[in-house]
């Protein structure tokens, strides 16, 4: 059986809502792919800045233990 | 900046320019099929996201050899990325594939058609990848048994190849042949910018995820070495490579 011979091409008016689907799904998955990784790029800066102020607090006890 | 991270800016800059080149030659400069009209516009997607992501998993699971030749944890990290994102890829071609299907054919898929049964079991095959990781608790183990998995689908993906080439019935038109193929030479350029493009997105968005996830790891590393074993948070079970 030929799938072709029963479907004839469409005219562009018909076509185009098809195109433009392929399109924005393709465009809506990077989207959302980039949103995500965009997402764990700020949960990894706060760690740092976690990380950070951690440091900073150590250093000040240590700084208060050498003062005392 | 880590070592993924270098080059990241002008990858990315080159994948927008070759993406944004490649959609003004799909709509303003190649003619429209004779055979298909306006609807075969979605070939210079589909059919990109499909190679780039069958690459993909052959990638990853070259990748994986590396890891089991050295037993390097970074190798088995970048095939575990490289096989993530042939994945989105595939999926994405599979859905542009089958609304272009719709569009040509009338049917949103086509169970006898070998070229579309042979990606979807390769997609699927590579889809019990990451349960499969998930399902292994200890890391050491769950990296080779990966590792062991990525090079056997791996391997099945050009054979799998050969085999629908090989196929004799099809509906699936063969553009893409040893001999040139049948593209006009507008189309054909068109093509190839299309196929470079998604490839470069293929290789940005790789080199984005690999950079996060060394990053993420630079900092539980920062955070052992500064403040001690027990500041870190237990990780929980994970598909992930850690």
């Amino acid at each position: 059986m030929s799938v072709f011979a029963v479907s004839p091409a469409l005219a562009p008016g018909k076509a185009a809502p098809y195109v433009i689907a392929a399109y924005i799904v393709f465009l809506a998955l990077v989207l959302v792919y980039v949103a995500i990784m965009a997402k764990r790029l700020r949960s990894t800066e706060r760690d740092l800045e976690a990380l950070g102020r951690e440091i900073g607090a150590d250093r000040d006890d240590e700084r208060d233990e050498v003062a005392a | 900046m880590t070592t993924y991270g270098r080059g990241l800016r002008g990858l990315s800059l080159a994948t927008i320019a070759t993406i944004s080149t490649a959609l003004v030659l799909v709509f303003f400069y190649a003619p429209l099929d004779a055979d298909q009209g306006f609807v075969q516009k979605i070939f210079y997607l589909h059919v990109p996201l499909a190679i780039v992501s069958l690459c993909g998993f052959v990638f990853g699971a070259l990748l994986a050899v590396g890891h089991l030749r050295t037993g390097d944890r970074r190798w088995d990290m970048r095939s575990y990325v490289a096989i993530h994102m042939a994945l989105i890829f595939g999926v994405a071609g599979l859905i542009t594939g089958s609304i272009w299907a719709k569009a040509s054919w009338g049917h949103w898929w086509v169970w006898n058609e070998p070229t579309l049964v042979s990606f979807l079991i390769v997609l699927l095959l590579f889809a019990t990848y990451q349960p499969m990781r998930f399902s292994i608790e200890d890391p050491e183990r769950q990296a080779r048994y990966a590792s062991v998995f990525a090079v056997l689908a791996g391997a099945f993906v050009p054979l799998n190849f050969i085999a629908v080439r090989l196929a004799q019935q099809y509906v699936h038109p063969r553009i893409l042949t040893l001999g040139g193929g049948n593209l006009p030479g507008s189309m054909r350029l068109t093509f190839i910018v299309a196929l470079i493009g998604i490839a470069l997105l293929y290789a940005t968005l790789w080199k984005y995820e690999m950079a996060a996830k060394d990053a993420r790891m630079r900092v539980r590393r920062l955070r052992r070495a500064v403040l001690g074993e027990d500041a870190l948070a237990p990780l929980g079970r994970s598909a992930a490579p850690s």
